[in-house]
């Protein structure tokens, strides 16, 4: 057990140990959109999150993008203003506008891009101006129950 | 007069428990200059990495392959009901890298090697092979202890790795050959939601201090071990139960505080 056969041994558990942790790192993480140095950041501000969180993803045509950085409210104006980390190498016309999506029926939510027509594109601290807020599905269910029910009783 | 009587036992259990505690950190004390020493002759340490590490493996990949595999089969029916079967891939990394795989490991590790080494230490002791050094001014701190616990704080953290790792792939398998998800979205929704920094690191982190005082207890046990078979028998058994306990203790504290995000 002893010299150069347990040495080899010991090598190839090393090696089998850090390569672990790479697949950890690499495969099952993200450590791709972890680098931050990449990406520029933009504000956008909503009326209503829903449960938007910070690192969901930012996509534009379903392609992420980017990340949610910090979500925070203005204290004056009483809106969330999101912060968004997109990759340097996509830009954006200025007039693009930013609306919460969610994946899937009851999925995470997540911030769709849609691209405007403007020559400029949106710079590092800019703001996206034109937002549409989560759509929340207990107001829609009540909504439609409100109106179902005040149709009904219109009838009678 | 029995309440009296009952209170004192508990003291007594009480003031022997932090007594042992006190013991075991004035030997980390007292080991702390033999583990420089110990770096110095790395060929004793990569024995005992090889005793201790890599004989072990065999266990951790099996147990890891089989709880991801099982992971896999029972999250599956859970979230089938949910229809959300896409998020397999992130429950299973996320259980196996924050939680399963380093306190899975480091039992199994306390159960296989730590066992061992309190053994081999404490028959060392009992057989008089540490007084034999002694006498011919080897210090057995620095020659025999030392390389043993620098062996069990590497081992720990690489085979917590690698029983996620295989974990994930046993969970891969069972879920796209078996249950026919799409494996694609198994890892896409798995590097969605898994942070590298919060998971993955956070992982690590845990299996590193496993590591360090399952080898901690395991070397002090053998080193005080009474020097009969008794004792030694007891010592080991102690090894076995005090770390597991050390483990799943120091796991809740150390979820709780990455939880909050501190």
């Amino acid at each position: 057990m002893q010299g150069k056969g347990s040495e080899f041994a010991v090598g190839l558990f090393v090696v089998a140990g850090l390569l672990a942790l790479a697949m950890l790192a690499l495969k099952v993480g993200n450590i791709h959109v972890l680098s931050t140095g990449d990406t520029y950041s933009v504000t956008a501000d909503f009326n209503d999150i829903g449960s938007l969180k910070p690192k969901a993803p930012v996509t534009v045509a379903g392609v992420r993008v980017g990340e949610v950085a910090r979500i925070t409210v203005n204290p004056t104006t009483y809106q969330a203003v999101v912060t968004l980390d997109i990759m340097k190498k996509y830009r954006f016309p200025r007039d693009s506008s930013a609306s919460i999506e969610t994946a899937g029926l009851l999925g995470e939510q997540y911030v769709s891009l849609s691209p405007g027509g403007s020559r400029h594109d949106l710079k590092n601290g800019g703001k996206i101006r034109i937002t549409q807020s989560a759509i929340i599905l207990e107001k829609i269910i009540s909504q439609l129950l409100y109106s179902k029910a005040g149709h009904t009783s219109g009838h009678q | 007069m029995r309440i009296v009587g009952i209170v004192s036992g508990l003291g007594r259990r009480v003031i022997a428990g932090v007594t042992r505690l006190g013991r075991a950190a004035l030997f980390l004390g007292r080991l702390a200059p033999g583990l420089g020493i110990a770096l110095m002759r790395f060929r004793l340490v990569i024995q005992q990495i090889y005793m201790t590490g890599v004989l072990t493996l065999v266990i951790v990949l099996v147990s890891g392959a089989f709880v991801g595999m099982i992971l896999a089969l029972q999250g599956y029916n859970t979230l089938v009901r949910y229809d959300a079967q896409s998020s397999l891939g992130l429950l299973v990394a996320l259980s196996l890298t924050r939680e399963l795989g380093p306190v899975l490991t480091a039992l199994l590790f306390a159960g296989r090697a730590g066992s061992a080494l309190t053994a081999e230490i404490g028959l060392m002791k009992a057989t008089e092979q540490l007084d034999g050094m002694e006498m011919m001014a080897v210090d057995p701190l620095p020659r025999v202890v030392a390389p043993r616990f620098w062996a069990g704080w590497i081992a720990v953290p690489l085979l917590a790795m690698i029983f996620s790792a295989v974990g994930i792939i046993g969970a891969y398998i069972v879920a796209v050959g078996d249950l026919g998800l799409d494996g694609g979205v198994f890892w896409s929704q798995m590097q969605s939601g898994v942070s590298v920094r919060d998971d993955v690191l956070g992982g690590l982190i845990k299996s590193v201090v496993f590591g360090f005082v399952v080898s901690w207890i395991a070397v002090f046990e053998g080193y005080d071990a009474k020097p009969t078979s008794e004792g030694v028998s007891r010592a080991t058994t102690r090894t076995v139960v005090s770390s597991s306990l050390a483990i799943l203790g120091l796991d809740f504290i150390m979820t709780a505080f990455m939880l909050r995000g501190l």
